[in-house]
């Protein structure tokens, strides 16, 4: 049976008594047979917790049911993302990141219990193999247990390079897998963060400022103190926390808090100012992310033009387990359990509002209710900090929905402006693109921020698979005021492939050409792009006839490393209600660890996109969200979820991202089949039902 | 106030306000986290348990409100042969992304089920709409609700 654990931390002296073998920070060896992997990154729905083990698994000749996982603690030196230089999880590069370093992790261990028996039998290593945890000697089929021989092969020197298995001899990889967190979340075993439970652990909730940077003027707690079962009022500078028995009666203690605050500086702040800042940001230029030939000179020669101005609002992540976390204040030092993307940047934050050293702060991992970038955050744990130090013993702090909405770090809003030149035979001569909106590289990662530019906010705005002779796009760095923006699933592409893609629809429809004829025509340069696009419309029937104020839209992207076409079929109600009916998608991520996986991760990333296009749409008025809980900030449901069907293009190129390309890409097509359906193009999202009502 | 309520086979006595929701009295009286909190006002459904066999959202039922009634939680329902037939289903379909809405979930089409061993489409949408996947599991739900309905059939007189 696989085992599953996350357990409070590594302890030393329990793992100095058992663990004969440990080749690396990846693999640890019984002298019992136990096979721990230490998994470097999170299990937030995405698959790793198996798709990371069949790479160790795949390398090091062992049956995933003979494993046992548990999360990595915060060492950035051992567990740092190659990609992002930092240990965290996200930007769809789990398995781009962990590709080489894991399997090569794997057959290191494997070739040092290969050496080892072979020097056990006094016989030539090549006469040996792995194989299900064991070390065979074919000619004598002689066979030892990788516990029988872990203290051995701890002797061996860690050789400086082994060789990896040939894709041929895959046995794992490529193999539809079942995931190894299943059983644990189908009984309510699984733990997350918020089911933490420790011995004389107080819950509490909280309110916030309701304005960005406003602060507490005054509380009158009497009514809370006295709901049955609050135990204490913590008062902090822009927040009130009430701590009880249970989150029963720290809800009801909070709803009985009378707290006047003072909104301060951005107390009248709105959504529409902050659109008017970024429309006229786009007047001038900004820094330049791209540019190809010569814009200026081919706009002189194009036949006609077309021009546009789109935008995006700001989102929340609302992942299904509202943030939280558990914090336990002692002398000297401070335990946290929490579920986050970025464990690492979680002890900092705790040490840094704590006061103390972060190797002061000891942090248990876990499952995580969803991420989708709000648990690449640290803020809910500098804050649960903050309250814990006023709380005597372990203290859970546990948001509202309604603070999980109102105090989210927003996908920025942005606002684009592009304009494109037409030659006489409509094929695009020049593309102009300039938006302004957040940069959240700056905030998280600055050194990645140079010259007005970082490589999220651009990415799905430059380097367009299509041959366009002349490009220029520019970016300008606006942060709204006071408003805390994040990375959202699918970043700058969840913004970007929705403007490109539809400007892109836009240009086929001025040259009176068929979208999908018209892009394939600029594809002659990325045969891979141009094969996802053919073959998500020859499996969504593009063309065939469909019936009236229904259409098919096209997106093609290349993010994250993976070609990704998309065909939504979207029917219009006389009403403007639009229903996407059918998803088709057609991807080439490379390499395919596990095909199964490549599908969930797709239906669930479109279901994802469908929500913010269809009712995404996070409002301010008097600097405050106006947005509570799912009755006002929607997401799709059963019964509006589409058919979607998943399409694999069959290569061996290296792994692609996957987590997050079905997002970006399905907002566009989404769009694109609405004005094949109606004629009317939305150039700004979420889809706004009231244009799209039929006229009568 | 203290209730005596029955849960899972058996009885429990809790000591907490008349109105006090009965999520909270799982998860953080009883320590029975597998029903979930997500919105703390039936729009998700992530809280969801069987009172006398009905789906109820616990997260806006006062622990006054359940009397002598029997309540079956996620820990419980494969118990249930509809619940085990489901989580079953679930497994074969590998339906959970996070999981963390999974309780539900489950909890929801156990119940439809149990009432209904051959939903149509239309009676999923119905009993399943409540319960918000932001994972967007839905279509796997779909196909594991009808894999588990599938099961109920053999042996079946057609």
């Amino acid at each position: 049976m696989v085992s599953l654990s996350l357990p409070y931390g590594r302890c030393e002296a329990e793992t100095a008594g058992t663990i004969a073998f440990a080749p690396n920070a990846f693999i640890r060896i019984g002298g019992d047979g136990e096979i721990v992997l230490t998994m470097p990154y999170v299990e937030m729905g995405q698959g790793t917790y198996t798709s990371i083990p069949m790479l160790i698994a795949e390398e090091l000749e062992v049956d995933l049911k003979q494993v046992r996982l548990e999360s990595a603690p915060p060492n950035e030196k051992l567990y740092a993302n190659p990609l992002l230089g930092i240990q965290a999880t996200g930007n769809s590069n789990a398995i781009r990141g962990a590709w080489k370093p894991l399997r090569e992790a794997g057959a290191t261990a494997r070739t040092m219990l290969v050496l080892a028996a072979a020097k056990r039998w006094n016989v030539d290593p090549v006469s040996c193999r792995a194989q299900s945890g064991a070390v065979l000697h074919t000619p004598t089929w002689r066979s030892l247990k990788y516990g029988e021989l872990a203290a051995a092969a701890a002797q061996i020197p860690v050789p400086a390079n082994v060789a990896l298995k040939r894709p041929e001899d895959f046995t794992l990889i490529g193999t539809p897998a079942k995931r190894l967190d299943t059983p644990a979340k189908v009984n309510g075993a699984a733990i997350y963060g918020i089911d933490v439970r420790l011995p004389g652990m107080k819950i509490a909730t909280l309110a916030q400022s309701p304005v960005f940077g406003g602060h507490v003027k005054s509380v009158d707690d009497r009514a809370a103190k006295a709901v049955k079962g609050v135990s204490q009022i913590v008062r902090l500078d822009d927040a009130v926390a009430v701590v009880a028995d249970h989150m029963g009666a720290a809800k009801k203690g909070l709803e009985a808090l009378v707290i006047e605050w003072d909104g301060g500086p951005h107390a009248s702040l709105t959504t529409e100012e902050i659109f008017a800042e970024l429309e006229k940001a786009t007047l001038s230029s900004g820094a330049v992310a791209q540019n190809i030939g010569d814009v200026e000179k081919a706009e002189a020669s194009a036949a006609s033009k077309v021009e546009a101005i789109y935008q995006v609002p700001f989102l929340a992540h609302a992942p299904m387990e509202p943030v939280n976390c558990t914090v336990h204040v002692k002398e000297g030092g401070c335990e946290i359990w929490v579920g986050t993307q970025a464990i690492a940047r979680a002890q900092a934050a705790a040490a840094n509002a704590a006061g103390i050293p972060p190797e002061k702060v000891a942090v248990h991992n876990h499952y995580l209710g969803g991420g989708f970038g709000r648990r690449l955050e640290s803020d809910y744990v500098a804050r649960a900090v903050q309250i814990a130090q006023h709380v005597n013993g372990p203290v859970k702090v546990v948001w509202t929905r309604e603070e999980d909405i109102q105090h989210d770090m927003y996908r920025p809003a942005f606002l684009d402006r592009l304009s494109a030149g037409l030659d006489e035979k409509g094929m695009p001569i020049f593309w102009r693109h300039r938006f302004a909106g957040s940069s959240i590289i700056a905030r998280y990662l600055p050194p990645a921020f140079k010259d007005g530019l970082d490589p999220d906010t651009t990415e799905g705005a430059i380097d367009l698979t299509y041959a366009l002779p002349n490009l220029h796009v520019e970016y300008l760095r606006v942060e709204p005021p006071g408003v805390p923006t994040a990375f959202w699933r699918s970043v700058g592409p969840s913004h970007n492939v929705f403007v490109t893609e539809s400007f892109m629809d836009e240009l086929a429809a001025a040259a009176k050409q068929d979208p999908v004829v018209y892009r394939r025509a600029l594809l002659g340069n990325s045969p891979r792009a141009k094969a996802v696009l053919e073959l998500a419309a020859e499996k969504a029937g593009w063309g065939d006839p469909l019936p009236e104020r229904v259409g098919r839209g096209v997106s093609l992207q290349f993010v994250f490393a993976s070609y990704m076409a998309h065909v939504a079929e979207v029917e219009v109600s006389k009403e403007g209600v639009v229903r996407v009916r059918r998803v088709v998608c057609a991807v080439d991520c490379g390499t395919v660890v596990n095909p199964d996986t490549v599908r969930a991760q797709i239906q669930s990333a479109v279901i994802f996109g469908i929500t913010a296009a269809l009712y995404g749409n996070i409002t301010l008025k008097n600097g405050r969200v106006e947005q509570n809980n799912f009755d006002d900030y929607k997401m799709v449901r059963m019964n509006e979820a589409p058919a979607i069907e998943v399409h694999i293009v069959k290569n061996s190129e290296p792994p692609g991202g996957m987590g997050e390309a079905g997002t970006s890409a399905i907002a566009p097509a989404v769009t694109n089949a609405i004005f094949a359906a109606t004629g009317k193009r939305l150039r700004k999202l979420p889809v706004d039902t009231i244009a799209l009502k039929q006229a009568t | 106030m203290t209730f005596a309520i029955r849960v899972n086979g058996g009885t429990h006595t809790v000591d907490v306000d008349d109105d006090t929701p009965l999520l909270w009295v799982l998860r953080d009286v009883l320590g029975m986290t597998g029903t979930k909190f997500g919105c703390g006002k039936a729009l998700c459904g992530a809280c969801t348990v069987h009172m006398d066999g009905a789906p109820v959202r616990s997260c806006i039922t006062p622990v006054d409100s359940v009397g002598s009634s029997e309540i079956t939680t996620i820990e419980a329902i494969g118990g249930t042969p509809a619940g085990a037939k489901i989580q079953k289903a679930w497994l074969d379909d590998v339906v959970p992304q996070c999981g963390y809405c999974q309780s539900g979930q489950i909890m929801s089409a156990a119940a439809l089920l149990a009432r209904n061993p051959h939903p149509t489409d239309a009676d999923i949408d119905d009993a399943m709409s409540g319960n918000i996947c932001r994972c967007g599991t839905y279509s796997r739900i779909r196909e594991a609700i009808k894999l588990a309905a599938q099961s109920s059939k053999q042996g079946r007189t057609p």
